[in-house]
């Protein structure tokens, strides 16, 4: 490993003292009953909660979110460190160069706000679960300072002053409508500028890497091919040994965890947690969890709280297999245990994770989960079935559509962990296995959410949409979740529950097709996301991402037609990610964040209900990016009821 | 179950529980996709729990409609073996002839079957991925049945029958281990199809049709006198002409 150079260990936060481990511990023995975990609650909406700080759910429909307060100083700059202003234009490669804080102002009122939704909201509680709770960890900070440049201008704060408020009139607005057709070619380009280096390591990014030839000869090329990974994921034992790595074979990756392991222990004799560590242009994250190191290796705009989320991810991916109780077990004969062998084929479900964090997810960024967009009086129906025809031992259950949550079913006292969701929809549309097989599948799986010490078991059946009481045969491959594919997930914590659970989908899927509810959920799929101009005619936007946080659950429009290829939709989360990162670094706790490059112009906003992504291309204006940003409110607000599962189906 | 019966078909019409057993990776899952859609795909991926199809095969006398549970061969989900096959009237205990290892796993599972199952369940000893062998299949167990019954191992010798033979289990060894203890026994390949109609069929018409008792027909409570037809009457049935039998 070249350079392993500044090697910054950082300082112990609070995140990962909040991981699933230590709260559950406690309760090895309690088999199903363990709720206590920080799970979250996708359908009991924080609205209800938040209610009680004074925002109801229904004033939240009337008015119109608070808007940030307006920036009262720009003196807040003075805390940065001046050397990264002159960073700035030495930078061209990143994405957005010339950043600037709008609004760093009202910090105390905002963490008041902030604190209390902490102690209602199960948003937080989550976010505290996944580790994702960037604002806990002072490096990170550290870190985003002293690449991202800050350039306060004058005209920056006349800006500041407009970005809030309605300001365009309507002359203004018609002008710059001309003046977007005016520049329609331009508008058709990419909002991103070319990149051939990082276009053609993103091409190969997901091809295997060659095998080592036993007389070593293609070392070279191996190793070359290795490096140039984007990404790495490793997981090994306490003990060093390899347990998963994303590319590459043992032989190859020896050296490699040799390196990180010696580098681990040197940190855990100091008594100094490893954080992470930069080399050359590539970020190394470590978490220890248990028995385990995960260690994630990017060269992509990350930040270390989103690579720790993902490593959690992984984490949670091995208990699933594994659980808790069983895999410390294994550990405890052992040290040197190898668990790869009772790990046996999850590396698939571990590599299609691996691969989605590559390819960049709005689901993981925002920690949620999106839902297909339904009328609610439907979606009533739907859920009204789903609770008639609930048998004895039903848990959960979900009807899934192309990826996105059409309906779930759950206990008053359980809630639904998204990282749980999240390891269930990896692999039913991810990993190919259960959808390749064909038929019913009866699966045990630990939802580490929900309860990390046992194992619940999950029917699953895929919905031929055309004919739903037949059997699919064949379903539409399709790996961005986007055919027809509908799937009924029924948990039980009975092991023999399979025919119950099968004699309930069908009575399911009969009444659903009985009053009309297949019919509108294939329309649904159908029709797929609204583009930005179907939401908001005449919008500049190119693409947003909503999460609501309330309901941890996030909306965005079509990829289509500016973000057809994984090359631009990487390039898009890559601005997605940084412009995450921002919003989510403690010591600033702003609200508002705008970046701009010669070729997009963004803007990430956050208040205690929602946080806010969108994009443009350069040629808009800050006022019409505001504005535009202010009418994707407008409609979220709306259609709150459809694009969000609110409520649910409870018993 | 929930649609069997609703098929009026003149002939009569029974359910077979039928579970898939072997090693992660012989082909568990190529076969029943071969046999239900009539499908292969080159890069499975395996199996998690397990999968639950429905075939029909028509008999000149019936219809069988096999409900089949195709399990996962990794040992972590060993232990749920008991719940597929507690009930089962058929199993297809599948191994790799390309692969030694999966031959003993699959006289594991006889013998598990052997202790735990029904009495009267009917066993299949299937070598799959027939392709990879050179020869032609019928070469190897024609000559076959002089051969001790030992089990798996030492398939090296028929390395040598041709080049890029990638068979290591010799049909003689398993042929002669599937007489002793009384199992059909093929082998198949799910990525051509070959026989694989054929075991199917061979298992559909080796249950008794005293024990069929309609579409719920439980191979639980079937008599030990079944039992004893069931081994009589079907060893070494390489079944003659099976293949238009079976709806694949
Ligand atoms: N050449 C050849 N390959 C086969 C054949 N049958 C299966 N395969 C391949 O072998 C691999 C494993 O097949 P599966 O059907 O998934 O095996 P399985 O027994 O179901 O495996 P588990 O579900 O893990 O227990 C896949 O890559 C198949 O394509 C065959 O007849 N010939
Ligand atoms: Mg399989």
């Amino acid at each position: 490993m070249e350079g392993t150079g500044n090697a910054d260990p950082q300082t112990p936060g609070t995140s990962l003292e909040n991981a699933p481990t230590s709260s559950t511990q406690k309760n090895d023995k309690v088999e199903q009953q363990d709720f206590i975990n920080p799970t979250i609650n996708i359908i009991q909406s924080a609205s209800r909660r938040t209610s009680t700080s004074g925002v109801s759910s229904i004033s939240r429909e009337e008015t119109p979110p608070p808007l940030p307060p307006r920036p009262k100083n720009l003196a807040f700059f003075d805390s940065r460190p001046s050397s990264s202003h002159s960073l700035a234009p030495t930078r061209p490669q990143l994405v957005s160069k010339a950043t600037t804080q709008l609004s760093y102002t009202d910090t105390q009122s905002y963490n008041d706000e902030s604190r209390e939704e902490s102690l209602s909201s199960g948003a937080s509680r989550r976010k505290n679960y996944f580790g994702l709770n960037v604002s806990r960890n002072a490096s990170d900070a550290e870190d985003n300072v002293s690449v991202r440049s800050f350039a306060p201008t004058i005209e920056v704060g006349g800006d500041a002053e407009s970005i809030l408020g309605e300001v365009i009139g309507d002359h203004e607005k018609s002008l710059l409508t001309s003046l977007g057709n005016r520049f329609e070619d331009k508008e058709s380009e990419s909002l991103f500028p070319p990149d051939p280096e990082f276009e053609e390591t993103f091409k190969q990014e997901f091809d295997e890497i060659e095998e080592m030839k036993a007389d070593g000869s293609n070392e070279e090329s191996v190793m070359l091919q290795w490096r140039a990974k984007l990404k790495h994921f490793l997981i090994l034992s306490s003990a060093g040994k390899p347990i998963y790595s994303r590319h590459g074979n043992d032989q190859l990756i020896t050296n490699y965890i040799g390196v990180v392991q010696a580098i681990i222990s040197f940190y855990q004799g100091a008594n100094d947690v490893l954080r992470g560590f930069t080399a050359g242009d590539v970020r190394f994250v470590v978490i220890s969890q248990g028995p385990l190191n995960l260690v994630a290796i990017t060269r992509l705009t990350e930040s270390d709280a989103q690579l720790r989320a993902q490593l959690d991810a992984l984490y949670m991916q091995i208990l699933s297999t594994l659980t808790l109780p069983s895999m410390e077990r294994m550990f405890a004969t052992r040290a040197s245990y190898d668990l790869r062998r009772p790990l046996q084929g999850t590396e698939t479900l571990l590599s299609a994770l691996a691969d989605g964090f590559t390819r960049g997810s709005p689901s993981t960024l925002l920690s949620a989960l999106e839902c297909l967009k339904l009328r609610k009086s439907h979606r009533h129906v739907i859920n009204s079935t789903f609770l008639k025809t609930r048998s004895e031992s039903l848990l959960y259950g979900l009807i899934v559509a192309s990826g996105k949550l059409v309906s779930v079913v759950r206990p008053k006292k359980h809630s639904l962990h998204p990282g749980d969701l999240h390891l269930i929809f990896n692999m039913l549309f991810e990993a190919g296995s259960v959808k390749a097989g064909g038929g019913e599948n009866w699966i045990p799986l630990c939802l580490p959410g929900f309860n990390n010490t046992g194992f619940l078991y999950m029917y699953v059946s895929f919905l031929n949409l055309e004919h739903p009481t037949e059997q699919v045969q064949e379903r539409p491959v399709s790996k961005e979740g986007e055919g027809d594919e509908v799937a009924i997930l029924l948990i039980s914590a009975n092991k023999e529950g399979f025919f119950e659970l099968r004699g309930m989908r069908d009575d399911l899927v009969e009444q659903l097709q009985k009053n009309g509810s297949i019919d509108l959920m294939r329309g649904a799929v159908r029709q797929g996301r609204p583009s930005c101009t179907d939401i908001v005619p005449g919008s500049p936007l190119r693409h947003f991402l909503y999460k609501s946080r309330g309901n941890v659950q996030f909306t965005m429009p079509s990829f289509d037609p500016y973000f057809q290829t994984a090359l631009d939709r990487r390039r898009l989360m890559n601005l997605y990610h940084h412009l995450h990162a921002h919003l989510h670094t403690k010591p600033t706790h702003l609200k508002i964040h705008h970046s701009t490059s010669t070729t997009n112009i963004s803007l990430a906003w956050t208040t205690p209900l929602f946080e806010l992504y969108c994009v443009a291309p350069a040629t808009t204006s800050r006022a019409a990016l505001a504005q535009a940003a202010n009418k994707v409110i407008q409609w979220v607000r709306k259609e709150e009821e459809r694009v969000f599962i609110i409520g649910g189906a409870v018993f | 179950m929930a649609d069997s019966g609703a098929q009026a078909q003149p002939k009569p019409s029974s359910s077979v529980k039928l579970v898939l057993l072997g090693e992660a990776a012989v082909g568990k899952s190529s076969l029943v996709m071969r046999f239900v859609n009539n499908d292969f795909q080159e890069n499975k991926e395996p199996t998690i729990g397990a999968a639950f199809l429905t075939q029909k095969c028509n008999l000149p006398t019936r219809t069988i409609k096999f409900e089949i549970w195709d399990t996962a061969g990794q040992e972590r989900f060993a232990s749920l073996a008991p719940m597929y096959y507690r009930n089962a009237q058929a199993a297809l205990v599948v191994y790799d002839i390309t692969k030694p290892s999966s031959l003993t796993k699959a006289q594991h599972w006889v013998a598990e079957l052997q202790r735990q199952a029904s009495p009267g369940i009917v066993i299949a000893l299937v070598g799959n991925k027939l392709d990879l062998a050179s020869s032609n299949p019928n070469s190897g167990s024609s000559d076959g049945d002089d051969a001790d019954a030992a089990p798996a191992a030492e398939g090296e010798e028929e390395g040598e029958e041709g080049e890029g033979d990638a068979r290591r289990v010799p049909t003689k060894t398993a042929k002669a281990y599937a007489d002793e203890e009384g199992l059909l026994f093929f082998e198949t390949s799910a990525k051509t199809g070959l026989n694989v109609a054929e075991v199917f069929t061979a298992i559909a018409n080796a249950i008794p049709e005293t024990s069929l008792k309609g579409p719920r027909g439980v191979g639980g409570q079937t008599s030990l006198g079944r039992q004893e037809d069931a081994r009589v009457n079907l060893v070494g049935g390489r079944t003659e002409g099976a293949k238009e039998g079976c709806a694949c």
